[in-house]
């Protein structure tokens, strides 16, 4: 049994339907990410979650029993605001005790339950501190301590990272993934960061303008993405226009234009003559010099544009004979060795079959 | 630097200006001479004669009184409207609240004598003058009220309801505790306004019931006695108190920033 339930939930705000028909559920224990570009409904669908709005139609339930009419503070459920809405006129220790005192808890339990909080989010030092006294990643832990301390049956968490430096960033989504297994708490964490949203959760729905695109595990969606937004959304990514030319239960034979045939894994029910994209991540990407043969059978001529370097990684960008461009990524050999491509160069690029993707448009 | 030189002595001349008068007032109410004239010593006595007379001391506590519980009332309810202009962004209701504060003051009292001599047919006295500070005094906190909610961030309500608290609870544990410094604030401003108001209370006040200001109007008709000057120097020391404390308590307002 599913621990919470979206059913055919929608939310309009006047003309804008900003949740559309959306369904999904979440298990005991899950760390459930809602991820998608700015606007695309996620807060809104948590805020009907919390309580502060209402759905225009459809139902969320809660050990299946509907939530309808559930005021916020009647629900077994916690927010992590993306500003952390800490109480400025509370200390650390008063902000942590507020949904405890709230919920009527005797006075020592309080204080063992906010010492062991300030313990597991290492502020100990802290208890006494105002929140204007607090840098940017204690605030955040006070606020999860906060929304935690109370064991509340699921944690929502709005881009709790967003207002955080990169390398802090990077810390917490660790001290993150530590404190989810460590509370056992279900969290519902929602970010427009997808390198976030890979490396956090265990399940992730991908949304864009009020819709779930693509519900699936992180590795999943990376490699199996269903379609061109998630998997433009989702990491780096080559889309090559393609025109199916015969379609069998064990492969896909494609045309693109101005560069030849090539052949791709079979999609179930893609018919000749359809016309999509043909998604190829970087890092599956091989280039060698024009006259060397990449031993695969989907490669083609090209002239290396531009380059990245980056560090471990170099990006190249290489233009076909059509004009479109495809990306490499391919690791760096060792320190003070020449790099394998300067720009001008003439390569052949190519992929294993089984690397492409193809999605119907 | 010739420019520096020049924007001081301009603005000590302002300072000069508002201040000058109010240190002869100081000056001489420490003057061991009947003559506000020149200066002959220093002395003490003026503040004892003050003790000892009983006119004087029966107008200070009668407007100590007024002051507590007009300001006391006008808080309440210039915080209800203060939280109301915050909550409904109606135009007129902020407005309504507002025009006592930008009304000339002899405007105010006229109408509020109209309307309690011609209107309610009440007999003046300490209740008249009370609504009257009531009156203008209420758009001062409802302004300091409002100013501070402006800067206070609405999601620390919703996380309160989130983390559990009824709406009452949000109120007393969140939103109260969160607006007491510009109810603090409020209430010395009426304090202020209210002790050492004259116009209004002059139109409202009838025969019974007098008020320091009043009452050093009254003397100085005569002639201007050191008492006086004793009187006013501790009127304004207590004016000086009130709004050095509502500027420390509520700065954004006091200060132009809310
Ligand atoms: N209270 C509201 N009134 C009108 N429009 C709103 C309101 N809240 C959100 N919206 C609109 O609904 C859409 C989804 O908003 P939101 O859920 O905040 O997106 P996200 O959190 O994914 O960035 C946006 O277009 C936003 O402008
Ligand atoms: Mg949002």
């Amino acid at each position: 049994m599913a621990l919470l339930e979206f059913r055919n939930v929608s939310k309009r705000f006047g003309s804008l339907l900003a949740v559309d028909n959306v369904s999904f559920a979440v298990d005991s224990g899950e760390f459930f990410t809602l991820l998608g570009p700015s606007g695309c409904g996620k807060t809104t669908l948590l805020r009907m979650l919390a309580g502060f709005d209402a759905p225009d139609a459809g139902d969320i339930l809660l050990d299946d029993k509907s939530l309808a009419g559930v005021p916020p503070e009647k629900r077994p459920l916690h927010t992590v605001f993306q500003n952390y809405a800490l109480f400025p006129h509370l200390t650390v220790e008063g902000n942590i005790s507020f949904p405890l005192e709230m919920a009527g808890r005797p006075k020592d339990e309080i204080r063992r339950r906010v010492a062991g909080m300030l313990a597991l989010v290492h502020l100990e030092e802290k208890e006494d501190a105002f929140p204007h006294e607090l840098s940017g990643g204690q605030k955040q832990r006070v606020a999860l301590a906060r929304g935690l301390v109370n064991k509340p049956r699921v944690l929502l968490l709005d881009e709790p990272l967003g207002a955080l430096d990169a390398k802090l960033r990077e810390e917490m989504q660790i001290e993150l993934i530590a404190l989810q297994r460590n509370v056992g708490v279900t969290f519902i964490f929602v970010t427009h960061a997808q390198q976030e949203a890979l490396a956090l959760s265990h399940r992730i729905a991908v949304m864009r303008a009020g819709r779930i695109e693509q519900l699936d595990e992180p590795d999943r969606l990376y490699g199996f993405p269903q379609n061109r937004f998630v998997a433009d959304f989702i990491g780096k990514i080559n889309l090559l226009d393609v025109d199916v030319l015969e379609s069998t239960p064990d492969r896909l034979s494609l045309a693109a234009k101005g560069l030849g045939t090539l052949t791709a894994p079979p999609v179930q029910g893609v018919q000749p003559g359809a016309h999509g994209c043909l998604a190829l991540r970087p890092e599956q990407m091989r280039v060698v010099a024009e006259n060397e043969d990449t031993g695969l059978p989907n490669h083609f001529p090209g002239v290396v544009r531009d380059l990245l370097y980056e560090g471990d990684v170099t990006l190249y960008r290489v233009v076909l004979r059509n004009g479109t461009a495809l990306e490499a990524m391919i690791a760096n050999s060792a320190p003070g060795r020449p790099r394998f491509f300067e720009v001008d160069d003439r390569v052949e690029i190519g992929w294993r079959p089984e690397a492409g993707r193809y999605l119907h448009d | 630097m010739k420019r520096g030189v020049g924007l001081w002595i301009a603005a000590l001349s302002v300072y000069a200006f508002l201040y000058v008068p109010l240190a002869v007032v100081v000056l001489f109410s420490f003057n061991d001479s009947e003559l506000n004239a020149e200066w002959v010593g220093f002395t003490t006595r003026w503040y004892a004669k003050l003790l000892s007379d009983q006119t004087m001391l029966q107008a200070a506590a009668n407007s100590l009184f007024i002051a507590i519980v007009s300001s006391t009332v006008a808080t309440v309810l210039g915080a209800m409207a203060g939280l109301a202009m915050h909550r409904y962004k109606v135009r007129w209701l902020a407005f309504l609240a507002l025009t006592p504060v930008a009304m000339p003051e002899i405007l105010l009292g006229v109408s509020l004598l109209l309307f309690f001599r011609q209107v309610l047919d009440l007999t003046l006295g300490l209740v008249s003058i009370l609504v009257a500070h009531i009156t203008f005094s209420i758009g001062f906190v409802a302004i300091i009220v409002r100013a501070r909610l402006a800067g206070l961030d609405e999601s620390l309500f919703e996380a309160a309801r989130d983390l559990g608290a009824t709406p009452w609870m949000t109120f007393r544990r969140v939103l109260f505790p969160l607006m007491m410094p510009g109810l603090l604030a409020g209430y010395l401003m009426s304090f202020t306004l209210s002790i050492d108001d004259f116009v209004i209370t002059f139109f409202t006040a009838g025969v019974g019931v007098t008020t320091l200001p009043l009452q050093i109007y009254s003397m100085i008709k005569v002639a201007v006695t050191p008492e006086v000057n004793a009187v006013s120097t501790l009127l304004m020391a207590l004016t000086l108190t009130m709004i050095g404390l509502a500027s420390r308590l509520a700065p954004e307002t006091l200060r132009g920033k809310g």
